[in-house]
This record gives C-alpha cells, structure tokens and sequence, in this order.
C-alpha cells in the first residue's frame, strides 16, 4: 500500500483510469466496432453489419487463414521440437558451447524480421538450394523467427526443474533414451505447450519477414490485411484482423486444453 | 540421498553420445537459415548486379537524403517509444500493485494479452480513432511520426510493465509501511523505496523495448505514412518493391549493426546483474 487516505486514491485511479482507456481498451474496441460497420465518417460508427465478417470468411480470406493456420502448425511445431532439443543438448553441453549456442538461438529476437525475409530471399533464390517462389521459404521464415521464444521457454523451464528425477531413474538403470521419453519430455511437457502456444501466436501475426518473402499461392492472412488496408478496404481488414484474433485463440484455448489433459495423465512426480 | 551422491552413482554418463555432437542438429538449421542468409547479406551489400565486389553500392545508399532520414526517424522514434513505455509501464505498474482497486486483476491481465496480439492492429485501430475520418478527427496526425510513436507505446508498454510488476511483488510490503509510519509521504516512498527497487527490471524491460521498437516494422508499414521511412521499412520498399537487393542488404547491414551491438549491450549488462523479470518469457 503506497497510498493511505482513501480520498488521495481517487485521483491516481482515474488518471490510471483514462491512460487505459485510451492506450489499451480504446483500440481493441474500436477494431470490433470496425468490423460490424456499415460506415465510419463520424464519432461513431454508422451502420451494423456482418458483411465484413462474412467476406473475412469466404473466397481469398478464407484461403488466407487456411495458409495463416498450416504455417503457424507447422511452423510452430517445428520450433518446439528444435527448441526443446537444443534446451536438452545444450543444458548437457560445456559452458561455453552453452553461452555461444544460447546467444545464437536469441539472434532473431535482435534482428529486424524484414532483414531474416531478405536474407533467405538472398540466400535461397540461388543455387544450391532454390526454394524463393515456394511456400517452404514462408515456413523456414516463421520457424527461424518464433525458434528463440520456443528455446527460451522450454530452457528456462528446464533450469527450474528437478533433475533428481532424471538421475534417480538412470541410477536405476534406465537407459538414457528411456530416461528422456519417460522422465524428461513429460516433465518438460507443459513448458513446450507453452512454448507452443507462443510460437502459434507469433506466427498467426508475422508480417515482416512474410511480406519480404510470400509467393502469390500461400499468402498469410496478415499479408491479406495489408493489401486489404493498401487498397483503402479498411473495414474488411478490420474484420480480417478480428478473424485472425478469433482464430488465434481457438487454437490457443485447444492447445491449452490438450496440455492440461496430457499433464494429468503423465507421470505425478 | 542427495543429488550430488546420485550423480556419482549415475551409471549412464559413461554410454553417452558427445554432448556436443548432440547439440550440433539445432545448430545446423540454425546456420543454414539465419547464419548463411546473413552471411550472403553482407556479401550481396558489397557485390553489383554483375557479380563485381565494389563498394559502389554502400557510397550511393548512405549518401541518399532518405537513408539520413530513415536513420533519425527510426532512432527518433525508438528513443521517444521507449521513453514513452518507461512511464508509462512503471506507472502502470505502481498503480496495480500499491494502490490497486476492484478489478485491477483483470486490467493487468488486459494489458499482458496486448502481447500475444500482432503490432499491426494497432496500428490499423489508429486509422479508425486518428484518421481524418474517426473518432477523434485529427486531421493529418494519423500520418505523422507522433502517430507511430503513440502506436508503439501502446503496443509496448506491457514489455516493461510486466518485469516492473514482477519486481514490485518481491517488495516487502513492511518496508513500505514502515517508511510510511516514519512520516515519508508517498511521494517520498515512491521516490526512496519503490523507484530504487524497480529500477533493474524497468531497465532490463526498456533495454528490450528499445530493441524491439528499433526493428519495429509492421506499425510502421500499416498506418503507411509517407514522410515516415524507418530503417526496416527502407529494407522492405528496396528489396521487393523495387527489387534492388544490394541498396537494400547495405541498408539491412547497417540496421543489423545496430541491433546487434544493443543486443550485445544488452546480454552483457543483464546477464551479470541477473535482472530477472525481463526475459522473453513469463
């Protein structure tokens, strides 16, 4: 408690009150009020509609969310695995292969995402490996990009975790395949659903490394967004990014539900 | 038993594979998909379109009127962003967690999920509330750089309320109390006790946000103000809207640099004082 008399709080509280308002509540409602526009050229919007809503899900957006929601699956598994495996070998590995590996898999973190786009464009439209034009490129792009929260997430839950387990097992004889399947992915399991969860969201949301690198066939539903806003389409983009939203958190709440149902069939330490 | 007794009974250590060679398979996709580009990046700055190494290339961009300004732009508003976050964000923080009120649970929680959501929403609710036909009807600020700066604040104040809240929860509350009994105002409370103790975390959470707001490219691109080019947005309109990929890999290098020696800055500091709260992760 900083503030004691009751009558001094109020102030704060509505200072507090309007800089949320403005900078957190004031966006994402006028997002959804967008989306069920007729017209915006008032205070407020004009009419009701779900017309946006309705083209957001059919022709080319659906389409869009369909690429949007293969590349964040795919994507976003492949960096759970990658993570998950450079957390387990780097945790075993000496120290400075740990430190050096550790900066390296926190690299995209500091780079813009617009220059990994360019540098797969530069390095991937040549031989030996063509692979600009393809949807490949799209995916490589997204895993390099949500790998560092992956790692981070499933490392950090790896140093707070009880190793004993693992040691008791294998001084019982486990082998350490047996050890790893057994003892350390299931105690691991609900840091790579989070990492999971994370890697899905980021990825529903990329758009600079996307824009950078998309073929005309597998166009995310962010990219959609963008030449739906450049050709002054604004309310359907609204509703577009409503769906994106929606989308995003389905999978989130499904991820979530399977973790939770995994974890309580797992071991119970 | 204890853990270290364990260790030594561990029978397994002797049959394993060499760590390092298990650590070699994430290192690999790691090079051949961020590494090598990168590599190829610096090459391309320096090479024409007819395969000869010249610097030619790197004399024309940074010569260019519109790399100076791309450069201030995206440095001015990075600075103001962050700035903007840091008070933002501690007095976020402060309010939460010292003199909370009925629901504060939930705004906190508002604020975390502004995270999960991509940056470009933002910035295309701005149209809506800022353009010159929305709620506020202001005109022209849509398409200035205050308008890509208020945008980034929002977006990134969570980055530094978040360490700052998870520090004020190891503030012990007696020694708040105890200043107070002692006849310190609040003002001097916040300015003596709480201030001091948050000061890592926000550090660590402005550390970050002036790296993230520094590459920060899809606010930016989504209000698409004309006068308003940032570095990563030059990256983007020379590479696929003009296809001049040695301008843009000068101009990719350039922002590379910049990122990587905060980032080194960054590690370098944090990871010595241990400021915890400011990692990617919760």
């Amino acid at each position: 408690m900083l503030i004691w008399s009751r009558s001094a709080r109020w102030p704060i509280w509505a200072l507090f009150a309007a800089a949320f308002l403005v900078i957190v509540a004031a966006p994402l409602a006028v997002l959804v009020a967008a989306a069920l526009a007729t017209e915006w050229n008032d205070v407020l919007p004009g009419g009701f509609t779900v017309a946006h809503l309705g083209a957001a899900l059919t022709g080319e957006n659906q389409g869009s969310l369909l690429v949007s929601l293969q590349t964040a699956a795919v994507a976003g598994l492949a960096a759970v695995a990658v993570g998950t495996w450079a957390a387990l070998a780097l945790a075993a590995a000496p120290r400075w292969l740990r430190k050096g590996a550790d900066g390296l898999l926190h690299l995209p973190v500091a780079i813009p995402s617009v220059v990994v786009g360019l540098g797969l464009l530069v390095a991937y439209s040549r031989p030996p490996l063509l692979l600009n034009g393809t949807r490949w490129i799209v995916l490589i792009a997204h895993l390099v990009l949500v790998l560092s929260f992956s790692y981070a997430t499933v490392a950090s839950a790896l140093t707070r975790i009880d190793d004993s387990y693992a040691q008791v097992a294998a001084s019982l004889g486990a082998r350490p395949a047996l050890v790893l399947l057994r003892i350390r992915l299931p105690m691991l399991l609900p840091a790579m659903s989070a990492a999971a969860a994370l890697a899905v969201a980021l990825s529903m949301g990329e758009v600079g490394a996307t824009i950078m690198v998309y073929p005309p066939d597998w166009r995310t539903l962010p990219v959609t967004v963008f030449t739906l806003t450049d050709r002054g389409r604004t309310f359907d983009a609204a509703a577009a990014t409503l769906i994106l939203l929606g989308a995003t958190l389905v999978t989130l709440l499904i991820l979530g539900r399977v973790s939770r149902g995994r974890a309580t069939t797992g071991v119970s330490p | 038993m204890t853990t270290a007794a364990l260790a030594v009974v561990g029978p397994a250590r002797a049959t394993r594979v060499s760590p390092l060679l298990w650590a070699l398979p994430p290192l690999v996709v790691l090079a051949g998909f961020l590494i090598y580009p990168l590599v190829l990046v610096g090459v391309q700055s320096v090479t024409n379109e007819d395969g000869v190494t010249t610097l030619e290339t790197w004399r024309s961009v940074l010569g260019a009127g519109e790399f100076h300004r791309a450069i201030g732009n995206t440095v001015l508003i990075a600075g103001a962003a962050t700035a903007g976050c840091i008070v933002l964000g501690t007095f976020f923080a402060v309010v939460l967690a010292l003199v909370p009120f009925p629901g504060s649970g939930a705004a906190a929680r508002a604020v975390d999920t502004l995270l999960a959501f991509p940056s470009f929403l933002i910035a295309l609710s701005f149209t809506f509330l800022y353009g010159a036909a929305g709620v506020f009807q202001l005109g022209d600020f849509l398409y200035s750089r205050w308008c890509v700066i208020l945008a980034e604040i929002t977006f990134y104040t969570p980055f530094v309320m978040r360490p700052a809240l998870a520090a004020l929860t190891h503030l012990p509350a007696e020694r708040l109390a105890v200043a107070a009994s002692l006849g310190a105002r609040p003002g001097q409370v916040l300015r003596r006790v709480v201030l001091p103790e948050i000061a890592p975390a926000v550090a660590a959470g402005g550390a970050l946000t002036l790296l993230l707001t520094l590459n920060e490219f899809g606010i930016v691109l989504f209000i698409g103000a004309k006068d308003v080019i940032t570095l990563p947005m030059l990256v983007h309109s020379k590479g696929v809207v003009t296809f001049d990929y040695p301008s843009a890999c000068v101009v990719a290098v350039v922002e590379v640099a910049l990122s990587a020696l905060l980032y080194l800055l960054y590690r370098r500091i944090f990871s010595r004082k241990g400021a915890r709260g400011a990692d990617l992760v919760p």
